[in-house]
C-alpha cells in the first residue's frame, strides 16, 4: 500500500509542476495582453518614438535582425555543411562542440566584444555593430540546425548523385540541401525569432534612437533597447508605452516561433 | 569549383574558432590595464569605484603624474566630486575597482535559480515523458517551449511589476533583491531545463521500462530505478547547461537585482551581477573603470565557457 501511496504522491507532484509551468506562461501572457492592449493603439505603428509612437523602433528591430541574418545565415549554413559533409574526424567535431559552446556564450559578453572591435575604433555606436553582435549569436544556431538536418538526409541520395558523376559540391547543393530544405528553413526561422527579441547584445552596440533612421552607420532604433529605457523611466506614460512595445515584441517573436513549429508539424 | 567550395566551407567553420578566440583575446586585451593594476586580488575586493588615499612614500611623485590615467580625473566621475575636493589638498587618491560584489551576485542568483527551477523542471519532465498521454504531452511541451521563446526583457518587466511584489510580501525585504532576481531567473531557465531533461528521459528504451512494469513495479519505481539511472548523465548535463545559461542572463536580472555595488547580507538584499554591471555601466565608464568592466566580462566569459564545456565534455557527448 505504501508503494502505491508514494507513487500517487510523486505523480501528483509532477502534474502540479507542469501546472506551475503553464501558470507562469499564462501569467506572463495575460499580463502582457492586459497591460499591452490597454496602452495599444494603431497610431503606434505610424509615429516614431519622438512622438510617442513605435514605428521607427519596430522597423529598426527588423532591420537589425534582418541584416544579422544576411551575415549569419550563409556563414552558418556553409559551416554546418562543412561539419556534416566534408569534415570527417576530429576537427569537425571540435568545431561542432565549440559552436555549441558559442551558442550558450553570454549575450552581453558578445556585446562587449563587438563594442571593443567596432564601436571603439569607429568612435560611435552603429546599426552595423548591433547587427554583427546579433549575427555572432545567430551563427552557432544556424550551424547546429544545418548540421542536424543534413544528418537526416539518407546516404543513398548522396551515393546516387555521385554515381551520376556529379561532383561533391553539386551533390550537396543540388540534392542534399534540397532534401533538407524545409528543416533548415524552420531552424533559420527559429534562429531569427531568437535574435529578434534580444536586448543585451544591442545595449552598447546599436543603442537606440528616438528618430526614424535607415543609416546603419549611426546609433540605430531598437525596440528591445527602448523597452529597457522606457520601462525604467519614472513617468507612467513611458511605462505604458513600454508595455505596448513589449506586447508587440512578444507577439512578433511568438508568431515567428509558432510559424516555424507549425511548418515542422505539417512536415511530419 | 569543388576545391573552392571546400575551402569556403572550411573557412566558415574555422570562423567559429576564430570568433571565440577573438572574444577571449579582445576581452583580455581591453581588461589588461585593470589586470595589471589589481591582479587576481580583483576577484576578492568588494570595493567598486572607490577613492583610496595613496599611502606610499613616493606619494608626492605620484601626485605629479596625477593627470595620467592612474589617478582619478574629477571630470570623469562627477558623482564623487565632493569627495575628491576634500582629498585634493594633501593626500592624492586613486580609484580602485574590485569584482567581488558582482561575482557573488552572479553566483548566488544562479544558485537560487537552480534551486527553484530544478525540482519543478524534473516534475515537468516526468509529467511530459511518463505521465501525460501523447496529445496532452505534446500540447503542454509546446506551451512550455513557448515560455522559452519569450524575450528575456519581458521576464524582467513582468518580474519587476508583478512577481517581485508578491515575493517581497511573502519573504519580506526589498522588491529588488537577490531573491527576486534568482526566482525570475529560475522561471526563465525552467523550460530549457525541462526540455532537455525530458529528451534524456525519452532515450530510455521501452523494453527496460516494460520489463520493470512486468515485474510489478509502480510508475514511480520505474522512474526512480530504471529511467533515472539510465538517463542520469544527460539530466546532470542539462542542469549544468542551464546553469551556464543562467550565469550570463542580463535583461531579466537587470530589472530585479537592484544594481548596487554592495555585498548582500541577507538573501532579500539588493546587489548586482556581472552582466548587469556591464549593462548599466558600460555607457558611462572610461579609463580604468572601463577596463575593469572588461575584466568582469572576461571572468564571465571564462566561467560560462568552463561550465558549458564541462557539461558537454563529461555529460552530453554527442555520439558522432
Amino acid at each position: 500500500m505504501k508503494r502505491l501511496l508514494i507513487n500517487k504522491i510523486v505523480l501528483a507532484l509532477s502534474t502540479i509542476s507542469a501546472v506551475i509551468g503553464l501558470a507562469f506562461l499564462a501569467w506572463i501572457l495575460v499580463t502582457l495582453f492586459v497591460k499591452g492592449l490597454s496602452s495599444f493603439h494603431f497610431s503606434l505603428f505610424v509615429t516614431d518614438l519622438i512622438n510617442n509612437g513605435l514605428r521607427n523602433l519596430i522597423i529598426g528591430q527588423f532591420i537589425l535582425a534582418g541584416f544579422a541574418s544576411v551575415i549569419g545565415i550563409p556563414l552558418g549554413m556553409i559551416a554546418g555543411i562543412y561539419i556534416r559533409e566534408y569534415g570527417r574526424g576530429r576537427y569537425a567535431n571540435i568545431i561542432r562542440n565549440l559552436s555549441d559552446i558559442m551558442m550558450s556564450a553570454p549575450s552581453i559578453v558578445i556585446g562587449a566584444f563587438v563594442y571593443a572591435i567596432i564601436v571603439v575604433p569607429t568612435g560611435h555606436t552603429s546599426g552595423f555593430a548591433g547587427s554583427i553582435a546579433l549575427a555572432i549569436m545567430m551563427i552557432p544556431i544556424v550551424i547546429s540546425t544545418t548540421d542536424s538536418m543534413l544528418s537526416l538526409v539518407p546516404k543513398e541520395l548522396r551515393e546516387a548523385g555521385i554515381a551520376l558523376g556529379a561532383s561533391k559540391y553539386r551533390v550537396i547543393l543540388d540534392i542534399v540541401i534540397k532534401a533538407a530544405k524545409v528543416g533548415i528553413m524552420t531552424g533559420i526561422l527559429l534562429a531569427f525569432a531568437r535574435i529578434v527579441g534580444e536586448t543585451a547584445p544591442l545595449l552598447f552596440t546599436s543603442q537606440t534612437s528616438n528618430y526614424f533612421s535607415l543609416d546603419m552607420t549611426h546609433a540605430f532604433p531598437s525596440l528591445s533597447v527602448s523597452i529597457y529605457d522606457l520601462a525604467s523611466d519614472v513617468q507612467t506614460s513611458s511605462r505604458d508605452l513600454a508595455w505596448a512595445a513589449s506586447f508587440i515584441l512578444t507577439a512578433m517573436v511568438l508568431i515567428i516561433n509558432l510559424t516555424g513549429k507549425f511548418i515542422t508539424r505539417n512536415k511530419k | 569549383m569543388e576545391k573552392l567550395f571546400q575551402k569556403i566551407s572550411f573557412s566558415s567553420a574555422t570562423l567559429v574558432f576564430i570568433i571565440l578566440l577573438g572574444i577571449f583575446i579582445t576581452l583580455f586585451d581591453a581588461a589588461r590595464p585593470a589586470i595589471n593594476e589589481f591582479g587576481l586580488h580583483f576577484i576578492v575586493d568588494p570595493a567598486w569605484n572607490k577613492e583610496v588615499p595613496i599611502t606610499t612614500p613616493q606619494a608626492d611623485s605620484i601626485k605629479k603624474v596625477s593627470d595620467s590615467s592612474e589617478v582619478v580625473n574629477p571630470d570623469d566621475y562627477s558623482d564623487d566630486d565632493g569627495m575628491i575636493m576634500e582629498d585634493e589638498d594633501d593626500t592624492p587618491t586613486k580609484t580602485i575597482y574590485g569584482g567581488l560584489v558582482p561575482l557573488v551576485g552572479t553566483i548566488f542568483s544562479t544558485l537560487i535559480a537552480l534551486a527553484f527551477a530544478m525540482p519543478i523542471a524534473m516534475g515537468i519532465a516526468i509529467f511530459l515523458a511518463e505521465i501525460a498521454p501523447k496529445n496532452i504531452s505534446s500540447f503542454v511541451g509546446g506551451a512550455i517551449e513557448l515560455l522559452a521563446a519569450i524575450p528575456s526583457i519581458i521576464f524582467g518587466m513582468w518580474g519587476l511589476y508583478y512577481f517581485a511584489p508578491i515575493v517581497a510580501d511573502l519573504f519580506g525585504g526589498f522588491q529588488v533583491s537577490l531573491l527576486t532576481a534568482g526566482l525570475v531567473l529560475g522561471v526563465m531557465i525552467l523550460p530549457f531545463m525541462a526540455a532537455i531533461t525530458r529528451d534524456s528521459m525519452n532515450t530510455t528504451p521501452d523494453i527496460l521500462k516494460e520489463s520493470a512494469y512486468a515485474l510489478g513495479a509502480t510508475k514511480f519505481e520505474v522512474i526512480k530505478d530504471v529511467i533515472f539511472p539510465y538517463s542520469k548523465v544527460g539530466i546532470i548535463g542539462s542542469i549544468i547547461l542551464s546553469l551556464g545559461r543562467a550565469l550570463g542572463e542580463t535583461m531579466a536580472v537587470a530589472f530585479l537585482i537592484g544594481s548596487i555595488f554592495e555585498l548582500p547580507h541577507k538573501i532579500t538584499d539588493p546587489t548586482i551581477s556581472i552582466p548587469v554591471a556591464l549593462a548599466n555601466n558600460f555607457g558611462e565608464a572610461s579609463g580604468l573603470g572601463m577596463s575593469s568592466l572588461f575584466y568582469l566580462a572576461l571572468i564571465l566569459f571564462v566561467m560560462s565557457f568552463a561550465v558549458i564545456s564541462f557539461a558537454k565534455f563529461f555529460f552530453l557527448r554527442k555520439a558522432d
